[in-house]
């Protein structure tokens, strides 16, 4: 027995013979949280819907918990929990009505859906509104009622897409939150997004999705290696005289980029940390600040695609 | 392919659904009110008529509905009431659901698409049984409170089966509201497509088929062979419209003289159907008109169903996101 949740192999989509997700071929294991990351219109929504078996797929084959969701949605749909991107609920139905008519489709007993429901609407921090119309929450309540909705199923895996588009820093900040809280109940989570900076917090592995391919995959510091190259970039901040020659002197250091009075960026292509300090204070100076840069996924992401549009045009 | 589990998973629970969405709303509850009170005041005129003329008529109650005389009958207001009450149950079943975005939510939960579509065809149907059921009842009872005779239990049965009919009736344009509000994203479209063939069919097509049928088979001889053709010809075309069938069905079941839906056409025209052995006009057994009538019920149910497989096929193949 594997500890993989979802496998998909040469996963396709055509619309009209159009394809829109072009052979993909990742996995997810037990308990990880899976990005899948790209620009507008790269396939993520339509590789989730083929997952839940909420469209039909055109070619390959995907796995969920061992389940096939075309012959078997069922099984899949009552394991998995799905939070579409702009959830939408019965405006005229309580927070409380939504959750208890899913409770039912799921086939909760009563008392057992009762609970269930405390429990989860406590947990996303609903219980003061879960008497409340649909029709009056905002959107960041909505997207928590839809984490209800899946800790009410005590799914094992939730698919979330895009859960932070449209909320404002407080309230992603707190649903990332969530999102952690789901792992640390062993949920396997996968989810859709564009806001890099976010999903580069809470995600193990991350897919970046490309008109309809898979371009990269893995953990966001393999993807820098991978994207960015082995240069380190460090951040300093000193005062004394003549700083510049001393830090271009340093062994390990390629280039050295001015970027304000006393602050210099340096590209090295090791970890140079404890000679660049040495070399600030055996010269005299003073040393105000020393930081690494890791490469972020915006970083990695903007770059991925500029180096690809570079590409593309020399292939032209 | 075979799918595993039942299509019908979680039926009853978005049957209950919709249906208490439905019992709940204002919109239920206006046409509720349009249906009794225009039942109501329909049966009161045609109560005044009767008793006007109170004759030795043993099925009185059933004359309540057919009476027409310079007023509307309660049948043919009927004919016309229900399509509207069941446009507008179904107009906007399935399309509120992509523009509310709950439909990718609710079809992530272990049930089947057959079950949503299905459960609120059930819902819908069952609102409008409740809705006809209770005008029913108000006007029987003003009608025998009124009348002060015992009903005897043929005209309670006819009058119980006219109801059936009804909600049958109800059916195919419940079916065809929903088929629109599959078709169409937008509910106002949806309405207005439905609201726009229930008003061709309804009004327009009975002017225009006879003529149609002029055009197209001229009326030639003037045999009686002939003239049944002919009148054939014509109630073939009137039928394409459910009103037809649904006038045809319930004027023989309450009726209990009506030996042929032509009946009516051929006394229009001074003619009568004699059959060998019968006293002309007496009352038929209701098992016998039932029989006649039979063929006409199994084409409003039909309807209805073929009608809901339409929209039920082009759900099934419909994207999920809006
Ligand atoms: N029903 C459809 N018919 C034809 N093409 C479609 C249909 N639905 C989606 N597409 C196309 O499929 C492609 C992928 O769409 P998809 O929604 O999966 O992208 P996405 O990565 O989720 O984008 P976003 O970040 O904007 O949500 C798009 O180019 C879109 O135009
Ligand atoms: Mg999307």
């Amino acid at each position: 027995m594997s500890n993989l949740v979802i496998e998909a192999q040469n996963l396709t989509k055509r619309y009209d013979g159009v394809p829109v997700v072009k052979g993909i071929s990742f996995s997810v294991a037990q308990g990880e949280i899976f990005g899948l990351l790209g620009p507008n219109g790269a396939g993520k929504t339509t590789t989730i819907l083929m997952m839940l078996g909420l469209t039909e797929i055109s070619d390959g084959r995907v796995r969920v918990l061992g389940y096939d969701p075309v012959r078997e949605p069922l099984q899949v749909k009552r394991r998995v929990g799905y939070l579409p991107d702009a959830v939408g609920f019965y405006d005229h139905l309580t927070a409380a009505e939504n959750l208890r008519y899913t409770g039912r489709l799921i086939g909760l007993r009563r008392d057992e859906c009762e609970s269930k429901m405390r429990t989860a609407l406590d947990h996303v921090g609903l219980h003061d509104v879960t008497d409340r119309r649909v029709s009056t929450f905002s959107r960041g309540m909505r997207q928590r009622l839809g984490i209800a909705e899946i800790l009410l199923k005590e799914a094992q895996i939730a698919i979330l897409d895009e859960p932070t588009s449209g909320l404002d820093p407080q309230a992603t900040i707190e649903l990332l939150e969530i999102i952690r809280n789901l792992k640390n109940h062993n949920v396997s989570v996968l989810l859709s997004s564009h806001l890099l900076d976010r999903v580069q917090s809470v995600c193990d592995r991350v897919a970046l999705f490309s008109q309809g391919n898979i371009a990269l995959i893995g953990s966001v510091p393999e993807l820098g290696r991978q994207v960015i190259g082995d240069s380190f970039d460090l951040d300093v901040e000193g005062e004394g005289s003549g700083l510049d020659a001393k830090l271009k002197a340093v062994p390990g250091v390629t280039l050295v980029e001015t970027v304000g009075l006393n602050h210099w960026r340096l590209k090295t292509d090791r970890d140079v940390r404890a000679d660049v300090a040495a070399a600030v204070v055996g010269s005299g100076g003073k040393l105000l600040r020393l930081s690494l840069e890791a490469p972020t996924l915006e970083a990695i992401y903007t770059r991925y695609f500029r180096n690809e549009r570079e590409g593309s045009r020399h292939a032209a | 392919m075979q799918r595993e589990g039942s299509p019908w998973r979680g039926l009853g629970v978005v049957t209950q659904k919709e249906l208490s969405d439905h019992l709940s709303s204002a919109r239920m509850l206006v046409i509720q009110l349009l249906v009794v009170v225009t039942g109501v005041v329909i049966v009161l005129v045609s109560l005044q008529q009767i008793r006007d003329i109170t004759a030795e008529d043993p099925f009185l109650l059933l004359r309540v509905f057919t009476r027409s005389g310079e007023q509307l009958s309660f049948v043919f207001v009927m004919t016309l009431l229900v399509p509207l009450l069941a446009i507008g149950l179904g107009f906007d079943l399935v399309n509120s659901e992509h523009n509310q975005r709950t439909l990718s939510r609710i079809l992530s939960q272990p049930i089947y698409r057959d079950a949503l579509l299905f459960g609120k065809f059930l819902a819908g149907l069952a609102t409008i049984a409740i809705s006809l059921t209770a005008m029913w009842m108000v006007v029987i009872g003003l009608a025998l409170s009124a009348l002060g005779v015992p009903p005897n239990g043929e005209e309670l049965a006819r009058a119980a089966l006219m109801l059936v009919v009804t909600i049958a009736y109800a059916g195919v344009w419940l079916a065809l509201a929903m088929l629109f509000s599959v078709l169409f994203r937008s509910p106002a479209t949806a309405a207005l497509c439905a609201l726009g063939l229930w008003l061709f069919v309804s009004i327009l097509w009975p002017l225009l088929s006879g003529h149609l049928v002029n055009v197209l088979f001229p009326p030639s001889a003037t045999t009686a062979d002939a003239l049944l053709n002919s009148l054939s010809m014509h109630q073939a075309f009137r039928r394409l419209s459910p009103g037809a069938l649904f006038a045809e069905i319930v004027t023989v079941l309450l009726d209990p003289a009506m030996r042929s839906t032509q009946q009516s056409q051929l006394a229009a025209m001074g003619l009568a159907l004699v059959e060998p052995g019968s006293i002309p006009g007496a009352p038929l057994p209701l098992l016998e008109s039932v029989l006649i009538i039979w063929p006409q019920m199994v084409g409003l149910i039909g309807g209805s169903i073929v009608l809901f497989v339409i929209g039920y096929v082009v759900f099934q193949r419909q994207e999920v996101r809006a």
